[in-house]
């Protein structure tokens, strides 16, 4: 995808790698009959109550700009629900920022903390925009591989190694797009011990932490002594099925968040109205419908890896989110190739693991936040692709 | 019957989709299938589970039978057998498809299916009016069906997702 450079584009934007799933996109899209396993979002629509809650706000003409933070009241819910579910504690007036998706949110902490040449410590596999996100804000990703032999879980000596003087972050996301790897209490423990031995933030994408199926969900802010160097990430797309509100919030120290705030307000203002409506009905009487779609999301995760590793792809149980990552190794495919054929003979389309990061290599993500039916179909169609390679 | 965490999840499954293959559910719920089949039989024996039924949409079927009312029924308790007794009178009619004791301005509710409005009408005016406790019938017929024991009948299946996303 090498191109020559407009004379109008930045070299920093010019140099940026496009995301390999564009790619995958572009070629299942034209595609019928296609079974897509490669959708990073919930197949629930959005609980009604919730969308008749942004519908309500509208007929009574909430349509008018917000406080940059975001309404009060949604600050306020989100305080309790922090404190509630993950036992932190924030100041609604002064440490919690509504944004336009997680993604904003990560993007804000990004150039809020970093200055040009300063280092963050990318976990990967990892989300396809860490990288970027940290490079449009003039720093450095150091990547750091969580390996397969270890569930995907990064070893804190594996960071640790890769700490340098320039050093300002670990971006982490547990539980994690693309392996739903999630890390548990002492392993954060182990994470946070060298972000207070070097002076170093964290940067906490737990967009999924709703979604956790085995263990009880820990917050990196609420490990001892890590609250005052987390800028916690969270937001409603994932766990209350509300991906198109674009509607996320970033919670940090006042010192962090009022910094931060000032990123915010000059690059989006704040974020839609209509969907801070929303969003307040969801934390105030959204528990039933997350824990239904849990539930619903625990029993597909069981259906599908195990029927991968009867099918002989290796994958470990994912702890969270709503993806399996299966190894293709034993297929002698890589993972692009894998992908590849697989949509063109039999019309499932996964994402292949490379996109998220050289040791996402030899695996694909399959999402299984799709219809039981559809499951059923794509498992039958990826064992027929495996037994005729 | 005190269900085990596992006979739940099988129960609510299976109360979604009756024809789901017993290997599915054992992976669904981390059972073997042999663990499954007999946490099934056990179910089945101890009627958790009654039976395996079908919703059917018969409007979709061309020259289908049927017309449902529901007919608020007033009645006068019998002492000693209070509305049982008028309820089983009722019940026992093979056009009755439901009865239910209500609070409120009418004591039976009676859902009566009949090939066409006359015979449903029929039914009323013949059988259910005339019984000796039957003091007055409300009869409302129902024009369309749009949800119906949770189910609705012409969901709107479309996956709106864009195919791939990050």
């Amino acid at each position: 995808m090498e191109s020559t450079k407009s004379k109008y584009v930045s070299t920093l934007v010019h140099e940026l790698k496009p995301s390999g799933i564009r790619r995958f996109f572009d070629m299942a899209a034209g595609m019928e009959g296609v079974i897509s396993l490669g959708v990073g979002e919930p197949d629930f629509v959005t609980p009604w109550h919730i969308r008749e809650a942004a519908i309500a706000s509208l007929e009574e003409g909430y349509t008018s700009y917000t406080p940059n933070a975001g309404i009060m009241e949604l600050r306020k819910e989100i305080s309790y629900y922090m404190n509630n579910q993950f036992g932190v504690a924030y100041d609604p007036a002064q440490e919690i920022i509504v944004t336009v998706g997680a993604s904003s949110a990560i993007d804000i902490a990004m150039r809020t903390i970093l200055d040009p040449g300063d280092e963050v410590i990318v976990v990967e596999p990892c989300f396809v925009s860490y990288i970027p996100m940290v490079e449009l804000a003039g720093g450095v990703a150091v990547q750091v591989q969580a390996e397969k032999e270890n569930d995907f879980k990064v070893l804190p000596d594996q960071i640790e190694a890769v700490v340098t003087e320039k050093t300002k972050a670990i971006m982490l996301c547990s539980p994690n797009n693309p392996t739903g790897t999630m890390l548990n209490k002492s392993e954060l423990e182990g994470i946070a011990h060298i972000a207070k031995k070097y002076d170093l933030l964290i940067v906490a994408d737990e967009i999924y932490a709703e979604l956790s199926y085995d263990e009880e969900y820990t917050s990196m802010a609420a490990i001892e002594g890590m609250r005052e160097r987390t800028i916690l990430v969270n937001g409603f797309s994932k766990g209350f099925a509300m991906t198109g509100w674009r509607l996320g919030y970033v919670c940090s120290p006042a010192e962090i968040s009022s910094a931060m705030l000032k990123v915010h307000q000059y690059g989006l203002m704040c974020a839609s109205t209509m969907s801070q409506y929303a969003a307040v009905e969801a934390l105030k009487n959204g528990r039933p419908d997350v824990e239904e779609m849990v539930k619903s999301y625990r029993r597909r995760r069981n259906y599908i890896v195990q029927s991968f590793n009867e099918m002989g792809l290796d994958c470990h149980i994912p702890g969270g989110a709503f993806y399996a990552f299966p190894s293709i190794q034993s297929t002698g495919l890589t993972s692009q190739e894998f992908a590849e054929q697989l949509l063109m003979k039999e019309g499932v389309a996964v994402v292949p693991g490379d996109v998220f990061g050289e040791s996402g290599e030899g695996h694909i993500r399959c999402s299984y936040a799709t219809s039981l039916e559809q499951l059923q179909e794509a498992v039958k169609r990826i064992k027929r692709f495996i037994d005729h390679l | 019957m005190k269900l085990t965490q596992k006979e739940r999840e099988i129960v609510e499954i299976l109360e979604m989709n009756a024809r789901i293959a017993a290997e599915d559910v054992a992976k669904m719920v981390g059972l073997s299938l042999e663990e499954t089949q007999q946490a099934i039989q056990k179910l089945e024996d101890n009627k958790v589970i009654i039976r395996y039924i079908s919703l059917v949409d018969w409007t979709k079927v061309e020259e289908h039978p049927g017309v449902r009312a529901m007919i608020d029924v007033k009645v006068a308790p019998k002492r000693g057998v209070g509305f049982d007794e008028i309820a089983e009178r009722i019940y026992r009619f093979d056009e009755v498809n439901s009865v239910y004791l209500m609070s409120g301005t009418y004591d039976l509710s009676v859902i009566v299916e009949g090939k066409s409005m006359n015979e449903v009408a029929n039914f009323v005016s013949k059988k259910l009016s005339t019984l000796d406790s039957v003091l007055s019938t409300t009869t409302h017929f129902i024009l369309k069906k749009y949800k119906h024991d949770g189910i609705i009948f012409e969901p709107e299946n479309k996956d709106k997702r864009i195919v791939v996303s990050p």
